[in-house]
């Protein structure tokens, strides 16, 4: 007569296994979830730009408008160029940003907008002061607004907005003269 | 009397109040160390990874300098990690902070160690409860080597 032997138990229980399992995709949802709210929603060329807020810096504000959204600024064409005081390429593209702002400023249908790019206020203002900027800048508060433009390589880079809010161009660097900003702004008129 | 005494405690109250602002504005400007202690506990905002107290970048250096002036300005170092949070988001924080989907980082930790001891320890638990109940290894060889010795001995008994 052979004596029946029960192998002892190992490992863990299915309940400890059920546990486990539930607080790993519980974990994973919670991940997932919080990474798609931080995720802002971005733009690319031929699709419509996310809308996003403008806080304009004191002396920089849109016609006198201290804050607005993109989407105000339906129905002209918008320049959004990121720059940054600490950044030597934009320095560059200023003076020429400045110019081809003053050929469209009394035409009322193009509108510059400067977005400083993680920058301190003193070093924005001597930046704004020194290339004698006069289009309108606001801080990229958050990163919000260089996020949802999906900015690619640094600074500088310029988006070009149509009038029905459509991200029709990216120039990535600086602009070598205010002629090449007026083509890419022909283009899309 | 009494009322003389009540106007006395609003006066003394007043240029307390007065003396402490007037302290604050004319205090002696921050120490590079005051500087360094509030910048170390956030990252520089361009660089990757790079304490602000230790960037060597001309925009680190600009943000050390914003810092020195909003502890001269009497500013706080919570507001000023307030500050830099509002301006570049919570990413230039050393620490992240205690809300939203951030409690995870502190959370988490301590949640998985929790579960990693309880596996380890029922584990444990377990192999000493079969090392417990399995046969002694050296008594059972013992046994069958007695069995051979005793068959070999028969086996030698009968040749003879």
């Amino acid at each position: 007569m052979t004596e029946e032997t029960t192998p002892p138990k190992r490992g863990v229980s299915l309940t400890a296994q059920i546990i486990i399992w539930v607080f790993i995709a519980g974990l994973l949802a919670l991940v997932g979830f919080g990474l798609n709210r931080a995720r802002n929603p971005m733009a690319a060329v031929g699709d419509r730009v996310p809308d996003f807020d403008l806080v304009y810096y004191k002396g920089y504000e849109y016609n006198g408008t201290a804050q607005m959204k993109l989407s105000d600024l339906r129905g002209k064409i918008v320049v959004i160029n990121i720059w940054a005081s600490w950044c030597k390429p934009c320095e560059q593209e200023a003076p020429e940003l400045e110019k081809a702002w003053q050929f469209y400023k009394d035409g009322n249908d193009v509108v510059f907008v400067g977005v400083d790019y993680v920058d301190t206020p003193a070093g924005a203002n001597e930046y704004l002061k020194k290339f004698s900027i006069t289009f309108p800048n606001a801080p990229d508060l958050k990163s919000n607004i260089s996020s949802i433009l999906n900015r690619q390589m640094g600074v500088p880079e310029t988006y070009f907005i149509d009038r029905e809010g459509i991200l029709r161009n990216v120039k990535i660097g600086p602009f070598a003269s205010p002629g090449e900003i007026q083509s890419i702004i022909q283009s899309i008129q | 009397m009494k009322k003389s005494l009540y106007i006395l405690s609003f006066v003394f109250l007043v240029s307390l109040l007065f003396a402490g602002a007037a302290f604050a504005q004319s205090s002696t400007p921050p120490t590079d160390d005051q500087v360094n202690a509030v910048a170390h506990k956030l990252y520089c905002p361009v660089c990757e990874s790079t304490p602000l107290d230790v960037c060597p970048t001309d925009a680190c250096k600009d943000w050390r300098e914003q810092i020195r002036t909003m502890l001269a300005e009497g500013k706080s170092e919570a507001e000023i990690l307030t500050y830099f949070e509002d301006q570049y988001g919570a990413r230039v924080l050393a620490e992240p902070p205690k809300k939203g989907f951030y409690w995870l980082v502190y959370l988490l930790p301590p949640a998985l160690i929790l579960a990693g001891a309880v596996i380890l320890f029922r584990s444990m638990k377990a192999w000493t409860t079969v090392k417990a109940d399995a046969p002694n290894p050296v008594e059972a060889t013992s046994a069958k080597k007695d069995d051979y010795v005793a068959r070999l001995e028969e086996e030698l008994k009968k040749q003879k």
